[in-house]
């Protein structure tokens, strides 16, 4: 049978057996919370409370500041200890609300709404401070809501879950299946789409079985078996993988009608409508051969990375290198009081052997780069470009289109490090179209 | 606290390097370089030993000259020393080899910023450098003293010995299958032989077993063009090892195969294809010449444009140049149009196509 798949792309070791096999296991939160204000991106929350005030698990601690923006909530019932300025995964600190547990766990959820009407479905997830849990954190209620002249006919689960070692979507949907399904079918009724699709990799065989058998008897909804390929669970190249539908340059899945959304949301999603709980812990896989017992905990938001590594039996000795995210988009860290946040999907430890040391080499113009850029870009050209400063240049070699999956570095022989130049050749780009649009 | 290592993504890579990309090809070059020991004896290993020697310490003497990172032993140039000695015949002078391997590396490559921004390929640069200072040395052809083997040459020559005038025997000087057909098209041309000499010599060059031996290696030449099996092997695992695309090869080989076809004999469809891509330095050239990753264009319509001309220039310079082959310098003039052939070939990216149905 033909696996449903994109043009290009990489095969790099999945390394998933380390935390395969692994049941996800609720860890007793920790005594200590840092809960910070931005999880998503967009406006940062702004926190509405202040040293000493009481909450309980479902609070609501951050209140949404803008329209690309969402909720933050208590994770758990205690103390409000302090709001500080705390490093975050972006090397910026940002206001936290640091929660002192009380352990008693006493909830406040919100009153469950019933999914029935669009109208309610949308603020109820904006509520819920639901984003997306794949790693990008949009702000779902902003995904759900369209322009008029853009109507959705399809929502798309994103259960490729295509980054090595990452097994945190696998387990959820391998557990709780229907939650997935209730979530999908949610958000079809909020923008009247008539298809859901569930992208399933070929690496996933029994999950894409158990959704088959669910799936049976419905005409609306679809598992989809994908190819195990890097990036297949990337927007863009999955809608082309299910509906051969291109997303223009520069443009959004709503463009051709399609809303993508993580299975972790999706879960997420139907906890909050059947039972009120909004988004304030997830599963995250612990994994690599850094740690000493890889496996799935749910976390809730703001359990450190060190409380995080420790239930999986902590580091190893020769543990080097720390990534929150996958292996190819995570960001490497050196501060384990930096906080497990709504998009964590993964903690990754790499040990000294696996870390790359040496310099990177020159080009040898072998082209392997534009063999595999699932955007069809040439990354090489990225860095003469960045090195020369010549951003406008880049441009015009369309690095804006670029969607930072990694493909281009790993499978470069030299190692040279096109992401960094293009993540600041964007970041300058950006800069300069804001000053234009400033004049 | 324990210090982390940081970095950008991604954090994991594939294993590939320009060392493993660059012994890979020597490796790939091995079948045929021993081929041509065998072949050629001692001279043939000396010419190579001398080649890629030269070609290292001048790697190392132009580094430190440039101050350019060394890297005597990434194989880039043990593959430039090596790649030169092969298009050159047996026996070569050491002293011109060692003039050659340094222009190679000096002049082909270090002056321009060395590895990568070379935009000749080195080891022809050096081939071509030899062939306008020592043009006799470069086409003055053993025949191979080693292996009991039929020889086309000797085919080639005694056919024209048997169906040609006395006095142009002695011009038949060629040990190559190229060159005796070169030859004999000028004896024809200044009508030392008739077209039913010329049909007896083609006919013999192209003849069933004289193909067979300039497939298997049976034949004088250059060190590392005499076995198109051999390269043709190598060619193989380098595309396996996805070191190169099918692209350059396959266009530049039936080019020259198909034009050869057309133009190559006395009218039109008249000449031999396989003759034309198994003799001279064709699968050399095609496999690990136009191939190589620096020199040759980037994308995979660029590259078959850049194959296909040069497979023009080949079949040109053979039918109407002043040389037997063409194989070298039809790489070294496409070499300078990659830039170009790369700014019109550049694809456009996922997202500018036009959208399939809704």
């Amino acid at each position: 049978m033909g696996l449903l798949t994109f043009k290009k792309g990489i095969h790099p070791p999945d390394m998933k057996f380390l935390a395969k096999e692994k049941k996800i296991r609720r860890i007793e939160a920790p005594k200590e919370l840092y809960v910070p204000m931005s999880q998503h991106i967009g406006a940062p929350a702004k926190c509405v409370v202040n040293k000493g005030d009481e909450v309980k698990a479902g609070s609501l601690i951050g209140e949404k500041g803008g329209f690309v923006s969402t909720n933050i909530h208590s994770p758990v019932s205690g103390i409000v200890k302090a709001v500080i300025d705390h490093p975050t995964v972006f090397g910026t600190k940002v206001q936290t609300v640091v929660i002192e547990n009380d352990g008693k766990n006493e909830k406040a959820y919100l009153d469950p709404v019933k999914p029935s009407a669009v109208e309610t479905i949308v603020p109820g997830i904006l509520a819920g401070g639901i984003v997306g849990m794949g790693g990008a954190t949009f702000p779902t209620h902003v995904k759900l809501s369209p322009p008029a002249d853009k109507p959705i006919d399809t929502i798309i689960i994103n259960g490729a879950e295509c980054e090595p070692y990452l097994t945190s979507d696998y387990r959820l949907m391998l557990e709780t299946p229907e939650k997935v399904v209730a979530g999908l079918e949610i958000f079809m009724k909020a923008v009247s789409a008539k298809k859901g699709y569930i992208g399933i990799e070929a690496n996933k065989k029994d999950v894409h079985g158990i959704f088959s058998e669910l799936l049976k008897d419905r005409d609306d909804m679809e598992v989809s078996l994908l190819q195990t390929k890097y990036p297949q669970g990337a927007e863009k190249q999955l809608i082309y993988a299910i509906l051969k539908r291109v997303v223009p340059a520069g443009g959004l899945p709503m463009d051709v009608g399609v809303v993508v959304q993580n299975s972790g949301t999706a879960a997420a999603v139907d906890e909050l409508f059947s039972e009120g709980k909004p988004l304030f812990e997830r599963v995250v896989t612990v994994t690599g051969n850094g740690v000493k017992e890889p496996g799935n905990f749910i976390f809730p938001v703001g359990a450190t990375l060190e409380f995080a590594i420790e239930q999986a039996g902590g580091l190893t000795d020769d543990a080097a290198k720390v990534i929150m995210g996958g292996p190819m988009m995570g960001f490497s860290v050196d501060n384990l009081k930096i906080a497990v946040n709504k998009g964590t999907s993964g903690i990754l430890v790499l040990t000294e052997n696996e870390v790359m040391k040496e310099d990177y080499d020159v080009c040898i113009r072998c082209g392997k780069c534009i063999d595999v850029c699932p955007m069809y870009l040439s990354p090489y050209k990225y860095i003469e470009l960045g090195e020369q400063k010549l951003y406008t240049e880049a441009e015009q070699w369309n690095v804006m289109d670029c969607i930072e999956c990694g493909s281009c570095v790993y499978t470069c022989p030299s190692k040279r490090p096109m992401i960094q130049f293009i993540k600041a050749e964007k970041a300058k780009i950006t800069e300069q179209r804001r000053k234009e649009a400033a004049k | 606290m324990k210090k982390f290592y940081m970095s950008t993504s991604p954090h994991v890579f594939s294993r590939d390097s320009v060392k493993k990309v660059m012994w890979n090809v020597n490796l790939a070059l091995l079948p045929a370089a021993v081929w041509a020991i065998l072949r050629f004896g001692m001279d043939a290993f000396i010419s190579m030993l001398v080649a890629i020697t030269a070609a290292v310490l001048a790697e190392w003497l132009f580094a430190k000259l440039f101050k350019q990172k060394i890297r005597l032993w990434d194989g880039s140039a043990f593959l430039t020393g090596l790649l030169m000695s092969m298009t050159l015949p047996p026996g070569m002078p050491i002293i011109f080899l060692i003039v050659g391997a340094f222009f190679a590396i000096g002049f082909g490559k270090a002056v321009f910023g060395g590895l990568g921004y070379n935009p000749f390929n080195p080891a022809l640069i050096g081939r071509a450098f030899l062939a306008a200072s020592w043009p006799v040395a470069v086409i003055t052809w053993k025949e191979p003293t080693v292996g009991a083997l039929s020889s086309i040459s000797a085919e080639a020559a005694g056919t024209l010995t048997s169906t040609i005038p006395a006095e142009a025997v002695d011009t038949i000087t060629s040990a190559t299958p190229l060159g005796a057909l070169g030859q004999a098209f000028s004896l024809n041309t200044q009508g030392v032989i008739d077209g039913a000499q010329l049909d007896a010599v083609t006919g013999a060059l192209s003849s069933k077993e004289s193909i067979l031996d300039l497939f298997l290696g049976n034949i004088g030449g250059s060190l590392g063009e005499i076995s198109a099996l051999l390269l043709l092997i190598g060619g193989l695992y380098l595309l396996w090892k996805k070191i190169i695309t099918w692209h350059i090869p396959v266009v530049y080989i039936l080019t020259i195969g198909l034009l050869s076809w057309v133009f190559g004999g006395k009218g039109l469809m008249d000449g031999s294809f396989l003759f034309s891509i198994f003799a001279g330095g064709v699968f050399l050239g095609a496999f690990f010449m136009a191939t190589d990753l620096v020199t040759s264009p980037m994308y995979s319509n660029g590259k078959m444009i850049y194959a296909f001309l040069a497979g023009v220039l080949v079949v040109m310079i053979r039918r109407y140049g002043g040389y037997p082959e063409g194989v070298c310098y039809s790489i070294l003039i496409m070499n300078a149009f990659v830039p170009i052939i790369d700014r019109f070939t550049k694809p456009k990216p996922f997202g500018y196509v036009k959208e399939v149905s809704k």
